[in-house]
Protein backbone atom coordinates (compact mmCIF):
# COMPACT_ATOMS: atom_id res chain seq x y z
CA UNK A 1 0.00 0.00 0.00
CA UNK A 2 1.56 3.28 -1.06
CA UNK A 3 0.28 6.02 1.11
CA UNK A 4 2.15 9.24 1.33
CA UNK A 5 2.56 9.69 5.08
CA UNK A 6 1.40 13.26 5.26
CA UNK A 7 -1.17 13.24 2.47
CA UNK A 8 -4.81 13.13 3.48
CA UNK A 9 -6.53 10.20 1.82
CA UNK A 10 -9.95 8.65 2.10
CA UNK A 11 -9.99 5.36 3.92
CA UNK A 12 -12.59 3.25 5.67
CA UNK A 13 -12.30 3.29 9.46
CA UNK A 14 -11.66 -0.45 9.67
CA UNK A 15 -8.94 -0.37 7.03
CA UNK A 16 -7.30 2.75 8.44
CA UNK A 17 -7.17 1.07 11.85
CA UNK A 18 -5.57 -2.04 10.35
CA UNK A 19 -2.96 -0.02 8.48
CA UNK A 20 -2.23 1.98 11.64
CA UNK A 21 -1.63 -1.25 13.56
CA UNK A 22 0.80 -2.44 10.90
CA UNK A 23 2.62 0.88 10.99
CA UNK A 24 2.79 0.59 14.78
CA UNK A 25 4.82 -2.58 14.22
CA UNK A 26 2.11 -5.19 14.64
CA UNK A 27 3.09 -8.17 12.48
CA UNK A 28 0.76 -10.79 13.95
CA UNK A 29 -3.01 -10.74 13.63
CA UNK A 30 -5.42 -13.46 14.67
CA UNK A 31 -9.12 -13.13 14.03
CA UNK A 32 -12.38 -14.49 12.84
CA UNK A 33 -14.84 -12.75 10.48
CA UNK A 34 -17.87 -10.94 11.84
CA UNK A 35 -19.78 -7.94 10.51
CA UNK A 36 -19.12 -5.00 10.84
CA UNK A 37 -15.39 -5.49 11.47
CA UNK A 38 -14.44 -7.97 8.75
CA UNK A 39 -12.55 -5.33 6.72
CA UNK A 40 -9.89 -5.35 9.46
CA UNK A 41 -9.23 -9.05 8.99
CA UNK A 42 -9.47 -8.77 5.19
CA UNK A 43 -6.97 -5.91 5.16
CA UNK A 44 -4.59 -7.83 7.41
CA UNK A 45 -4.91 -10.89 5.17
CA UNK A 46 -3.83 -8.79 2.18
CA UNK A 47 -1.06 -6.83 3.86
CA UNK A 48 0.63 -8.99 6.48
CA UNK A 49 1.95 -11.79 4.25
CA UNK A 50 3.69 -9.15 2.11
CA UNK A 51 5.69 -7.87 5.08
CA UNK A 52 6.60 -11.26 6.52
CA UNK A 53 3.86 -10.98 9.08
CA UNK A 54 1.35 -13.55 10.24
CA UNK A 55 -2.32 -13.38 9.38
CA UNK A 56 -4.26 -16.28 10.77
CA UNK A 57 -7.98 -16.82 10.53
CA UNK A 58 -8.67 -18.95 13.56
CA UNK A 59 -11.39 -21.56 13.89
CA UNK A 60 -13.31 -19.23 16.19
CA UNK A 61 -12.96 -16.08 18.27
CA UNK A 62 -11.88 -18.26 21.19
CA UNK A 63 -9.13 -19.75 19.06
CA UNK A 64 -8.05 -16.27 17.92
CA UNK A 65 -7.72 -14.76 21.40
CA UNK A 66 -5.76 -17.77 22.62
CA UNK A 67 -3.40 -17.38 19.67
CA UNK A 68 -2.95 -13.78 20.78
CA UNK A 69 -2.21 -15.15 24.27
CA UNK A 70 0.48 -17.43 22.89
CA UNK A 71 1.91 -14.83 20.54
CA UNK A 72 2.00 -12.07 23.17
CA UNK A 73 3.46 -14.60 25.62
CA UNK A 74 6.38 -15.13 23.28
CA UNK A 75 7.08 -11.40 23.38
CA UNK A 76 5.67 -10.35 20.01
CA UNK A 77 3.40 -7.42 19.23
CA UNK A 78 -0.02 -8.71 18.21
CA UNK A 79 -3.70 -7.98 18.00
CA UNK A 80 -7.16 -9.33 17.35
CA UNK A 81 -10.43 -7.71 16.39
CA UNK A 82 -14.07 -8.66 16.47
CA UNK A 83 -17.54 -7.31 17.03
CA UNK A 84 -19.72 -7.60 20.11
CA UNK A 85 -20.75 -11.30 20.20
CA UNK A 86 -17.21 -12.23 19.22
CA UNK A 87 -15.78 -10.17 22.06
CA UNK A 88 -17.97 -12.07 24.51
CA UNK A 89 -16.35 -15.26 23.23
CA UNK A 90 -12.92 -13.76 23.81
CA UNK A 91 -13.68 -12.85 27.43
CA UNK A 92 -11.88 -15.80 29.02
CA UNK A 93 -8.77 -15.25 26.92
CA UNK A 94 -8.67 -11.54 27.73
CA UNK A 95 -8.77 -12.36 31.43
CA UNK A 96 -5.81 -14.76 30.97
CA UNK A 97 -3.89 -12.08 29.04
CA UNK A 98 -4.52 -9.59 31.85
CA UNK A 99 -3.59 -12.24 34.44
CA UNK A 100 -0.30 -12.90 32.68
CA UNK A 101 0.39 -9.17 32.18
CA UNK A 102 0.60 -9.45 28.42
CA UNK A 103 0.31 -6.49 26.07
CA UNK A 104 -1.97 -6.75 23.05
CA UNK A 105 -4.62 -4.73 21.28
CA UNK A 106 -8.21 -5.95 21.06
CA UNK A 107 -10.58 -4.10 18.77
CA UNK A 108 -14.34 -4.17 19.24
CA UNK A 109 -16.31 -2.70 16.33
CA UNK A 110 -19.56 -2.83 18.25
CA UNK A 111 -22.89 -3.97 16.88
CA UNK A 112 -26.24 -4.21 18.59
CA UNK A 113 -26.88 -6.88 21.20
CA UNK A 114 -27.56 -8.80 23.35
CA UNK A 115 -27.22 -12.14 21.60
CA UNK A 116 -26.73 -11.92 17.88
CA UNK A 117 -28.65 -8.63 18.04
CA UNK A 118 -28.03 -6.77 14.81
CA UNK A 119 -25.12 -5.92 12.58
CA UNK A 120 -25.92 -2.21 12.84
CA UNK A 121 -23.77 0.08 15.05
CA UNK A 122 -24.15 0.18 18.81
CA UNK A 123 -22.39 1.27 21.99
CA UNK A 124 -23.97 -1.31 24.23
CA UNK A 125 -20.67 -2.97 25.18
CA UNK A 126 -19.54 -0.08 27.40
CA UNK A 127 -20.20 -1.99 30.59
CA UNK A 128 -18.46 -5.06 29.21
CA UNK A 129 -15.40 -3.05 28.15
CA UNK A 130 -15.06 -0.92 31.27
CA UNK A 131 -16.42 -3.23 33.96
CA UNK A 132 -16.50 -6.87 33.05
CA UNK A 133 -14.26 -7.77 30.16
CA UNK A 134 -13.33 -11.01 31.93
CA UNK A 135 -13.33 -12.67 35.32
CA UNK A 136 -11.08 -11.56 38.14
CA UNK A 137 -9.65 -8.34 39.54
CA UNK A 138 -8.77 -6.60 36.33
CA UNK A 139 -9.17 -3.49 34.24
CA UNK A 140 -8.07 -2.77 30.71
CA UNK A 141 -7.57 0.64 29.14
CA UNK A 142 -10.34 1.42 26.63
CA UNK A 143 -9.95 3.96 23.83
CA UNK A 144 -13.00 5.32 22.01
CA UNK A 145 -12.26 6.92 18.62
CA UNK A 146 -14.79 9.32 17.11
CA UNK A 147 -13.25 9.90 13.67
CA UNK A 148 -11.38 7.80 11.14
CA UNK A 149 -8.28 9.84 12.00
CA UNK A 150 -8.69 8.77 15.61
CA UNK A 151 -9.09 5.14 14.52
CA UNK A 152 -5.50 5.62 13.33
CA UNK A 153 -4.08 7.74 16.13
CA UNK A 154 -5.62 5.77 18.98
CA UNK A 155 -4.45 2.48 17.51
CA UNK A 156 -0.88 3.75 17.64
CA UNK A 157 -1.52 4.94 21.18
CA UNK A 158 -3.11 1.62 22.18
CA UNK A 159 0.04 -0.34 21.35
CA UNK A 160 2.16 2.16 23.28
CA UNK A 161 -0.04 1.95 26.36
CA UNK A 162 -0.29 -1.84 26.14
CA UNK A 163 3.48 -2.21 26.12
CA UNK A 164 4.24 0.51 28.64
CA UNK A 165 1.94 -1.00 31.28
CA UNK A 166 1.97 -4.61 30.06
CA UNK A 167 -1.77 -4.89 29.68
CA UNK A 168 -4.32 -5.75 27.00
CA UNK A 169 -5.85 -2.56 25.59
CA UNK A 170 -9.19 -2.24 23.86
CA UNK A 171 -10.25 0.02 21.02
CA UNK A 172 -14.00 0.39 21.40
CA UNK A 173 -15.50 1.69 18.16
CA UNK A 174 -18.70 0.78 16.32
CA UNK A 175 -20.00 -0.26 12.93
CA UNK A 176 -20.55 3.33 11.90
CA UNK A 177 -16.88 4.29 12.41
CA UNK A 178 -15.66 1.01 10.97
CA UNK A 179 -17.64 1.39 7.75
CA UNK A 180 -17.34 5.10 7.06
CA UNK A 181 -14.64 6.85 5.06
CA UNK A 182 -13.08 10.14 6.05
CA UNK A 183 -9.85 11.84 5.09
CA UNK A 184 -6.99 10.79 7.31
CA UNK A 185 -3.23 10.64 7.26
CA UNK A 186 -0.55 8.61 8.98
CA UNK A 187 2.12 10.30 10.98
CA UNK A 188 4.95 9.18 13.21
CA UNK A 189 7.33 6.32 12.72
CA UNK A 190 6.40 3.67 10.16
CA UNK A 191 7.48 0.36 11.66
CA UNK A 192 5.61 -1.80 9.16
CA UNK A 193 7.29 -5.13 8.65
CA UNK A 194 10.27 -4.17 10.76
CA UNK A 195 11.75 -7.16 12.51
CA UNK A 196 12.17 -6.39 16.18
CA UNK A 197 13.59 -8.35 19.09
CA UNK A 198 10.87 -9.92 21.23
CA UNK A 199 10.08 -8.18 24.50
CA UNK A 200 12.72 -9.18 27.09
CA UNK A 201 10.15 -10.82 29.40
CA UNK A 202 8.75 -13.03 26.60
CA UNK A 203 8.86 -16.83 26.65
CA UNK A 204 11.01 -17.34 23.57
CA UNK A 205 13.96 -19.64 22.89
CA UNK A 206 17.30 -18.60 24.35
CA UNK A 207 19.42 -21.80 24.45
CA UNK A 208 19.65 -21.75 28.27
CA UNK A 209 21.65 -18.55 28.12
CA UNK A 210 19.47 -16.80 30.67
CA UNK A 211 17.03 -17.51 33.45
CA UNK A 212 13.71 -18.87 32.24
CA UNK A 213 10.95 -16.33 31.64
CA UNK A 214 7.65 -17.67 32.91
CA UNK A 215 4.42 -16.34 31.47
CA UNK A 216 1.50 -17.57 33.52
CA UNK A 217 -1.71 -16.50 35.19
CA UNK A 218 -1.89 -19.31 37.75
CA UNK A 219 -0.78 -18.61 41.33
CA UNK A 220 -1.70 -21.37 43.73
CA UNK A 221 -0.47 -19.52 46.80
CA UNK A 222 -3.03 -16.87 47.69
CA UNK A 223 -0.34 -14.51 48.99
CA UNK A 224 1.54 -14.72 45.73
CA UNK A 225 -1.60 -13.99 43.72
CA UNK A 226 -2.52 -11.13 45.99
CA UNK A 227 0.97 -9.63 45.64
CA UNK A 228 0.74 -9.91 41.86
CA UNK A 229 -2.66 -8.24 41.80
CA UNK A 230 -1.46 -5.47 44.12
CA UNK A 231 1.46 -4.83 41.79
CA UNK A 232 -0.90 -4.77 38.82
CA UNK A 233 -3.23 -2.32 40.52
CA UNK A 234 -0.28 0.01 41.09
CA UNK A 235 0.06 0.08 37.33
CA UNK A 236 -3.69 0.67 37.01
CA UNK A 237 -3.26 3.64 39.34
CA UNK A 238 -0.57 5.06 37.07
CA UNK A 239 -2.78 4.50 34.05
CA UNK A 240 -5.58 6.40 35.79
CA UNK A 241 -3.26 9.26 36.63
CA UNK A 242 -1.55 9.55 33.28
CA UNK A 243 -3.68 8.18 30.48
CA UNK A 244 -7.20 9.50 30.94
CA UNK A 245 -8.08 11.68 27.97
CA UNK A 246 -11.05 13.78 26.86
CA UNK A 247 -11.93 16.54 24.44
CA UNK A 248 -14.06 19.46 25.59
CA UNK A 249 -15.53 22.34 23.59
CA UNK A 250 -14.45 25.92 24.23
CA UNK A 251 -17.73 27.14 25.68
CA UNK A 252 -17.80 24.79 28.68
CA UNK A 253 -16.99 27.63 31.04
CA UNK A 254 -20.30 29.39 30.35
CA UNK A 255 -22.39 26.35 29.48
CA UNK A 256 -25.47 25.51 31.52
CA UNK A 257 -25.81 22.09 29.94
CA UNK A 258 -22.86 19.81 29.25
CA UNK A 259 -23.57 17.01 26.78
CA UNK A 260 -21.41 13.93 27.32
CA UNK A 261 -20.97 11.52 24.42
CA UNK A 262 -18.23 9.34 22.99
CA UNK A 263 -17.47 7.66 19.69
CA UNK A 264 -19.89 8.11 16.83
CA UNK A 265 -22.63 9.48 19.10
CA UNK A 266 -20.24 12.31 19.92
CA UNK A 267 -20.42 13.22 16.23
CA UNK A 268 -24.20 13.51 16.11
CA UNK A 269 -24.18 15.15 19.55
CA UNK A 270 -21.65 17.69 18.26
CA UNK A 271 -24.02 18.57 15.42
CA UNK A 272 -26.85 19.01 17.95
CA UNK A 273 -24.68 21.15 20.24
CA UNK A 274 -23.61 23.40 17.36
CA UNK A 275 -27.25 23.87 16.34
CA UNK A 276 -28.19 24.65 19.94
CA UNK A 277 -25.35 27.16 20.23
CA UNK A 278 -26.48 28.80 16.98
CA UNK A 279 -29.86 29.26 18.64
CA UNK A 280 -28.20 30.96 21.59
CA UNK A 281 -28.41 28.09 24.04
CA UNK A 282 -25.59 27.67 26.53
CA UNK A 283 -24.56 24.14 25.75
CA UNK A 284 -21.22 22.43 25.22
CA UNK A 285 -19.95 18.95 24.36
CA UNK A 286 -17.61 16.86 26.48
CA UNK A 287 -16.19 13.77 24.80
CA UNK A 288 -14.33 11.06 26.73
CA UNK A 289 -11.59 9.54 24.58
CA UNK A 290 -10.59 6.99 27.21
CA UNK A 291 -13.55 5.18 28.77
CA UNK A 292 -11.34 3.44 31.29
CA UNK A 293 -9.77 5.33 32.81
CA UNK A 294 -12.82 7.59 32.67
CA UNK A 295 -11.70 11.25 32.45
CA UNK A 296 -13.22 12.13 35.82
CA UNK A 297 -11.18 15.21 36.59
CA UNK A 298 -11.64 16.67 33.13
CA UNK A 299 -15.40 16.16 33.31
CA UNK A 300 -15.57 17.75 36.75
CA UNK A 301 -13.70 20.76 35.42
CA UNK A 302 -15.91 20.99 32.37
CA UNK A 303 -19.05 20.92 34.54
CA UNK A 304 -17.88 23.61 36.98
CA UNK A 305 -20.71 25.96 36.01
CA UNK A 306 -23.14 23.49 34.51
CA UNK A 307 -26.66 23.13 35.85
CA UNK A 308 -27.38 19.81 34.23
CA UNK A 309 -25.61 17.15 32.25
CA UNK A 310 -26.99 15.15 29.33
CA UNK A 311 -25.45 11.79 28.50
CA UNK A 312 -26.23 10.46 25.06
CA UNK A 313 -25.28 7.02 23.78
CA UNK A 314 -26.28 4.20 21.45
CA UNK A 315 -27.32 2.11 24.44
CA UNK A 316 -29.75 2.30 27.33
CA UNK A 317 -27.37 4.57 29.24
CA UNK A 318 -24.30 2.57 30.16
CA UNK A 319 -21.96 5.56 30.60
CA UNK A 320 -24.36 7.34 32.95
CA UNK A 321 -22.89 5.65 36.04
CA UNK A 322 -19.39 6.84 35.25
CA UNK A 323 -20.62 10.39 34.68
CA UNK A 324 -22.47 10.38 38.00
CA UNK A 325 -19.46 8.96 39.81
CA UNK A 326 -17.17 11.57 38.28
CA UNK A 327 -19.55 14.36 39.31
CA UNK A 328 -20.17 12.75 42.70
CA UNK A 329 -23.89 13.08 41.92
CA UNK A 330 -23.70 16.82 42.57
CA UNK A 331 -25.25 17.77 39.25
CA UNK A 332 -28.43 16.16 37.85
CA UNK A 333 -27.64 13.81 34.97
CA UNK A 334 -30.19 13.11 32.26
CA UNK A 335 -30.00 10.58 29.46
CA UNK A 336 -31.06 10.28 25.86
CA UNK A 337 -30.16 7.28 23.76
CA UNK A 338 -31.20 4.99 20.98
CA UNK A 339 -30.46 1.32 20.90
CA UNK A 340 -30.92 -1.71 18.69
CA UNK A 341 -28.56 -0.39 16.01
CA UNK A 342 -30.03 3.11 15.67
CA UNK A 343 -27.82 6.18 15.80
CA UNK A 344 -29.32 9.11 17.77
CA UNK A 345 -29.89 11.86 15.22
CA UNK A 346 -28.79 15.45 15.85
CA UNK A 347 -32.38 16.72 15.85
CA UNK A 348 -33.45 14.19 18.47
CA UNK A 349 -30.59 15.21 20.74
CA UNK A 350 -31.35 18.89 20.10
CA UNK A 351 -34.97 18.33 21.09
CA UNK A 352 -33.86 16.72 24.35
CA UNK A 353 -31.52 19.66 25.04
CA UNK A 354 -34.42 22.06 24.48
CA UNK A 355 -36.67 20.10 26.84
CA UNK A 356 -33.95 20.37 29.48
CA UNK A 357 -33.72 24.15 28.96
CA UNK A 358 -37.48 24.54 29.45
CA UNK A 359 -37.53 22.46 32.61
CA UNK B 1 -21.88 25.59 0.82
CA UNK B 2 -22.26 22.23 2.50
CA UNK B 3 -23.43 19.42 0.27
CA UNK B 4 -25.53 16.89 2.06
CA UNK B 5 -25.83 14.06 -0.39
CA UNK B 6 -27.71 10.79 -0.51
CA UNK B 7 -27.27 8.40 -3.42
CA UNK B 8 -29.43 5.33 -3.56
CA UNK B 9 -30.28 2.56 -5.97
CA UNK B 10 -29.88 -1.15 -6.57
CA UNK B 11 -26.76 -2.95 -5.40
CA UNK B 12 -24.53 -3.25 -8.46
CA UNK B 13 -25.39 0.16 -9.93
CA UNK B 14 -22.27 1.69 -8.47
CA UNK B 15 -23.93 3.78 -5.76
CA UNK B 16 -21.01 3.45 -3.34
CA UNK B 17 -18.55 4.29 -6.11
CA UNK B 18 -20.59 7.32 -7.14
CA UNK B 19 -20.40 8.55 -3.58
CA UNK B 20 -16.71 7.76 -3.31
CA UNK B 21 -16.11 9.84 -6.38
CA UNK B 22 -18.03 12.78 -4.92
CA UNK B 23 -16.01 12.49 -1.71
CA UNK B 24 -12.70 12.23 -3.57
CA UNK B 25 -13.55 15.32 -5.63
CA UNK B 26 -14.40 17.22 -2.45
CA UNK B 27 -11.14 16.15 -0.87
CA UNK B 28 -9.18 17.26 -3.96
CA UNK B 29 -10.88 20.63 -3.66
CA UNK B 30 -9.51 20.93 -0.13
CA UNK B 31 -12.89 20.39 1.52
CA UNK B 32 -13.85 18.27 4.49
CA UNK B 33 -15.72 15.14 3.46
CA UNK B 34 -17.39 12.08 4.93
CA UNK B 35 -18.70 8.92 3.25
CA UNK B 36 -21.11 6.71 5.14
CA UNK B 37 -22.66 3.65 3.52
CA UNK B 38 -25.80 1.97 4.68
CA UNK B 39 -24.56 -1.51 5.38
CA UNK B 40 -26.62 -4.55 5.96
CA UNK B 41 -27.30 -8.03 4.66
CA UNK B 42 -27.33 -6.58 1.13
CA UNK B 43 -27.20 -8.48 -2.12
CA UNK B 44 -27.09 -7.73 -5.81
CA UNK B 45 -30.49 -6.38 -6.69
CA UNK B 46 -31.25 -5.17 -3.17
CA UNK B 47 -31.36 -1.47 -2.35
CA UNK B 48 -28.14 0.22 -1.37
CA UNK B 49 -27.62 3.80 -0.23
CA UNK B 50 -24.80 6.01 0.88
CA UNK B 51 -24.43 9.45 2.47
CA UNK B 52 -21.75 11.98 1.65
CA UNK B 53 -21.06 15.36 3.19
CA UNK B 54 -18.78 17.88 1.54
CA UNK B 55 -18.16 21.04 3.50
CA UNK B 56 -15.77 23.92 4.05
CA UNK B 57 -16.01 23.25 7.77
CA UNK B 58 -15.17 20.22 9.90
CA UNK B 59 -17.97 17.71 9.64
CA UNK B 60 -19.84 17.04 12.86
CA UNK B 61 -22.29 14.29 11.98
CA UNK B 62 -21.72 12.27 8.81
CA UNK B 63 -25.38 11.25 8.84
CA UNK B 64 -27.58 12.78 6.15
CA UNK B 65 -31.29 12.73 6.87
CA UNK B 66 -32.48 15.62 4.67
CA UNK B 67 -30.24 15.88 1.64
CA UNK B 68 -29.83 18.95 -0.56
CA UNK B 69 -28.53 16.72 -3.34
CA UNK B 70 -30.22 13.40 -4.03
CA UNK B 71 -29.23 10.89 -6.69
CA UNK B 72 -31.72 8.05 -7.07
CA UNK B 73 -31.49 5.14 -9.43
CA UNK B 74 -34.46 2.98 -8.55
CA UNK B 75 -38.11 3.45 -7.66
CA UNK B 76 -38.01 2.46 -3.97
CA UNK B 77 -35.11 4.88 -3.40
CA UNK B 78 -36.93 7.66 -5.21
CA UNK B 79 -40.10 7.22 -3.18
CA UNK B 80 -38.20 6.89 0.08
CA UNK B 81 -35.85 9.86 -0.23
CA UNK B 82 -37.58 12.46 -2.44
CA UNK B 83 -39.90 13.64 0.36
CA UNK B 84 -36.84 14.18 2.60
CA UNK B 85 -35.07 16.61 0.25
CA UNK B 86 -34.54 20.10 1.67
CA UNK B 87 -36.18 23.12 0.03
CA UNK B 88 -33.74 24.48 -2.54
CA UNK B 89 -32.31 21.00 -3.00
CA UNK B 90 -31.86 19.10 -6.24
CA UNK B 91 -33.00 15.60 -7.21
CA UNK B 92 -31.38 13.58 -9.99
CA UNK B 93 -33.36 10.52 -10.94
CA UNK B 94 -32.85 7.80 -13.54
CA UNK B 95 -36.04 8.01 -15.59
CA UNK B 96 -35.30 4.66 -17.29
CA UNK B 97 -36.11 2.96 -14.01
CA UNK B 98 -38.34 5.42 -12.19
CA UNK B 99 -41.92 6.29 -13.00
CA UNK B 100 -43.58 7.57 -9.88
CA UNK B 101 -46.53 9.64 -8.86
CA UNK B 102 -44.50 11.06 -6.00
CA UNK B 103 -43.51 14.63 -6.80
CA UNK B 104 -40.77 16.61 -5.12
CA UNK B 105 -41.87 19.48 -2.87
CA UNK B 106 -42.11 23.04 -4.19
CA UNK B 107 -38.68 24.58 -4.35
CA UNK B 108 -36.97 21.29 -5.11
CA UNK B 109 -35.59 20.94 -8.63
CA UNK B 110 -35.93 17.52 -10.16
CA UNK B 111 -33.80 16.39 -13.09
CA UNK B 112 -34.92 13.20 -14.78
CA UNK B 113 -32.62 11.55 -17.26
CA UNK B 114 -32.70 8.05 -18.73
CA UNK B 115 -29.19 7.19 -17.56
CA UNK B 116 -29.56 3.41 -17.77
CA UNK B 117 -30.93 3.63 -21.31
CA UNK B 118 -28.20 6.07 -22.37
CA UNK B 119 -25.61 3.70 -20.93
CA UNK B 120 -26.98 0.73 -22.85
CA UNK B 121 -27.36 2.69 -26.11
CA UNK B 122 -23.77 3.86 -25.91
CA UNK B 123 -22.13 0.60 -24.96
CA UNK B 124 -21.43 1.86 -21.46
CA UNK B 125 -23.20 -0.84 -19.54
CA UNK B 126 -22.92 -0.36 -15.76
CA UNK B 127 -21.92 3.28 -16.17
CA UNK B 128 -25.36 4.81 -15.72
CA UNK B 129 -24.14 6.14 -12.38
CA UNK B 130 -21.40 8.15 -14.08
CA UNK B 131 -23.89 9.52 -16.60
CA UNK B 132 -25.98 10.66 -13.63
CA UNK B 133 -22.89 12.35 -12.18
CA UNK B 134 -22.32 14.22 -15.45
CA UNK B 135 -25.78 15.74 -15.09
CA UNK B 136 -25.11 16.53 -11.41
CA UNK B 137 -21.90 18.39 -12.30
CA UNK B 138 -23.69 20.30 -15.03
CA UNK B 139 -26.59 21.43 -12.87
CA UNK B 140 -24.74 22.16 -9.63
CA UNK B 141 -21.56 24.02 -8.88
CA UNK B 142 -20.22 20.92 -7.19
CA UNK B 143 -16.78 21.06 -8.77
CA UNK B 144 -14.90 22.26 -11.84
CA UNK B 145 -14.50 19.74 -14.65
CA UNK B 146 -10.77 20.08 -14.13
CA UNK B 147 -11.07 18.73 -10.58
CA UNK B 148 -13.49 16.03 -11.74
CA UNK B 149 -10.99 14.87 -14.35
CA UNK B 150 -8.15 14.91 -11.84
CA UNK B 151 -10.16 12.86 -9.35
CA UNK B 152 -11.16 10.39 -12.04
CA UNK B 153 -7.52 10.00 -13.09
CA UNK B 154 -6.56 9.14 -9.52
CA UNK B 155 -9.43 6.73 -9.05
CA UNK B 156 -8.74 4.92 -12.32
CA UNK B 157 -4.95 5.06 -11.93
CA UNK B 158 -4.69 1.27 -11.82
CA UNK B 159 -7.11 0.74 -14.74
CA UNK B 160 -6.36 3.64 -17.12
CA UNK B 161 -8.62 2.30 -19.89
CA UNK B 162 -11.55 3.09 -17.61
CA UNK B 163 -10.68 6.77 -17.60
CA UNK B 164 -11.82 7.34 -21.18
CA UNK B 165 -14.99 5.33 -20.69
CA UNK B 166 -15.85 7.32 -17.58
CA UNK B 167 -15.20 10.60 -19.37
CA UNK B 168 -17.46 9.46 -22.20
CA UNK B 169 -20.18 8.64 -19.66
CA UNK B 170 -19.76 11.99 -17.91
CA UNK B 171 -20.10 13.80 -21.25
CA UNK B 172 -23.33 11.93 -22.01
CA UNK B 173 -24.79 13.21 -18.76
CA UNK B 174 -23.49 16.73 -19.28
CA UNK B 175 -24.82 16.99 -22.83
CA UNK B 176 -28.17 15.27 -22.26
CA UNK B 177 -31.24 17.37 -22.88
CA UNK B 178 -34.78 16.06 -22.65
Amino acid sequence: MDINMSERVLMKGNEALAEAAIRAGCRCYFGYPITPQTEIAAYMARRLPKINGVFLQAESEIGAINMVYGCAGSGARCMTSSSSPGISLKAEGISYLAGADLPCVIVNIQRGGPGLGTIQPSQADYWQATRAIGHGDLRIPVFAPATVQEMVDLTTKAFEVAEKYRTPVMILADGFLGQMMEPMSFSGEDKSGKREEPFAWGAFGHGNKRKKNIVNSLYLKPEALEAQIEERFKRYKQIKEKESTAVCGEQAETAEIIVVAYGCTARTAQAAVHKAQDEGLKVELFRPVTLWPFPEKQLKDACKNAKTVLVTEMSKGQMVDDVKLALECKIPVEFFGRTGGIVPEPDEILQKIKEMVVN
Amino acid sequence: MTYEIIASGFGGQGILFTCKMLAEIGLLDGKEVSWLPSYGPAMRGGTCSCSVRVSEKLIDSPLVTSPNLLIVMNLPSYEKFVPAVKAGGKVFADSSLINSGVKPADGVDCFMLPATKLALDNDLKSMANIIMLGKVFKETGFASMETVEKALKEITAKKPHLFDLNMKALDLGINYSA
